[in-house]
């Protein structure tokens, strides 16, 4: 691929734990992360947004539902609103969720256990920003580590979704409980995904699967197309 | 004044944790049928006029308090 590194910022919330992952992972792709502090009410001139797991302010109220009041969230809004390319991992799928940037609500896992271990996944949609290095149909393993990862949307919501191609991974076996064992949506542009498994942890075979590094960059790819997107 | 919200999983959304609860239940011999778990949110608001507490509220759980994809509310306020 191309030398160049295009730059993504990394999204920390107090309570995100895998920032640090995020960035690195990132940096093994291709990217050069750039940290922002989600007190920051502007990003940097970034090509792509990532928004690591964790458990912003403490889960508190709803997973992700404070979160969505962080003056980072409000500069990623404008970001996506503006094309900017946005991943939101675990915790960050579900802040993307709650500030309506993606659809449906992520709630208790049906088991109401915490499920922690490296999952298959197929891949629904591969002409998409983040699955662009992967086929469809392709089964990626990549673990899951989260009690509240049910993705759930009613029987009117989901049909429309999956017609117009917004269900880009799902649980090859079930995981949750998810509603047809959704795993990773886009949202109507394209542009923002969130997936509850998490690629940054499966960059490298000596930790099991190195399946996570064909998403981060397919990120990274289409990120070095696109020119950096100031939030005004 | 006082007033009070309360927040439910919405009707025929699965309630795991409800689930658990009447199964809990149903052992130390209780006949129940079903159980579903929700939120109390008791608060303190600045009004004393309870139309427009009311009012403040149900924008409250609009915009925080409650996830209308998955979660219905109850708002309580004294009456005048």
């Amino acid at each position: 691929m191309s030398g160049t590194r295009p730059r993504i910022a990394v999204v920390t919330y107090l309570g995100s734990n895998d920032d640090r992952d995020a960035a690195w992972a990132l940096g093994a792709v291709g990217a050069d992360a750039v940290p922002v502090w989600h007190a920051e009410a502007e990003l940097p001139a970034v090509a792509a947004v990532v928004l690591p797991g964790g458990f912003s302010y403490g889960d508190y109220l709803r997973c992700g539902a404070i979160a969505r009041f962080a003056p980072a969230t409000a500069a990623v809004v404008e970001f996506a609103a503006a094309g900017g390319l946005v991943l939101g991992i675990c915790n960050g799928f579900q802040i993307l969720c709650e500030a309506g940037l993606l659809p449906g609500a992520l709630r208790p896992n049906e088991s109401l256990t915490f499920v922690c271990r490296d999952v298959p996944l197929t891949v629904e949609r591969a002409d998409t920003p983040f699955t662009s290095r992967c086929e469809a149909g392709q089964t990626l393993t990549i673990p899951v580590k989260h009690g509240e990862g049910l993705w759930y949307a009613d029987e009117d919501l989901y049909p429309e979704l999956e017609a117009r191609g917004q269900i880009v991974l799902r649980y090859a076996a079930p995981c949750n409980g998810s509603v047809r064992d959704v795993a990773g949506v886009v949202n109507e542009h394209g542009n923002v995904m969130g997936l509850m498994p998490h690629p940054e942890h499966a960059v490298d075979p000596l930790l099991g699967s190195a399946d996570g590094a064909l998403l981060l960059a397919s990120l990274v790819d289409a990120a070095r197309d696109r020119e950096p997107v100031l939030a005004a | 004044m006082k007033a009070t919200v309360l927040v439910r999983p919405k009707a025929g959304i699965l309630d795991p944790q409800g689930q658990a609860v009447a199964s809990s239940l149903r052992q130390l011999g209780f006949a129940v049928d079903e159980a579903r778990v929700g939120r109390v949110v008791d608060l303190e608001v600045e009004t004393t006029d309870p139309a427009e507490a009311r009012a403040e509220l149900q924008r409250m759980c609009e915009q925080l308090l409650a996830n209308p994809l998955i979660e219905s509310f109850e708002i309580e306020v004294p009456e005048a």
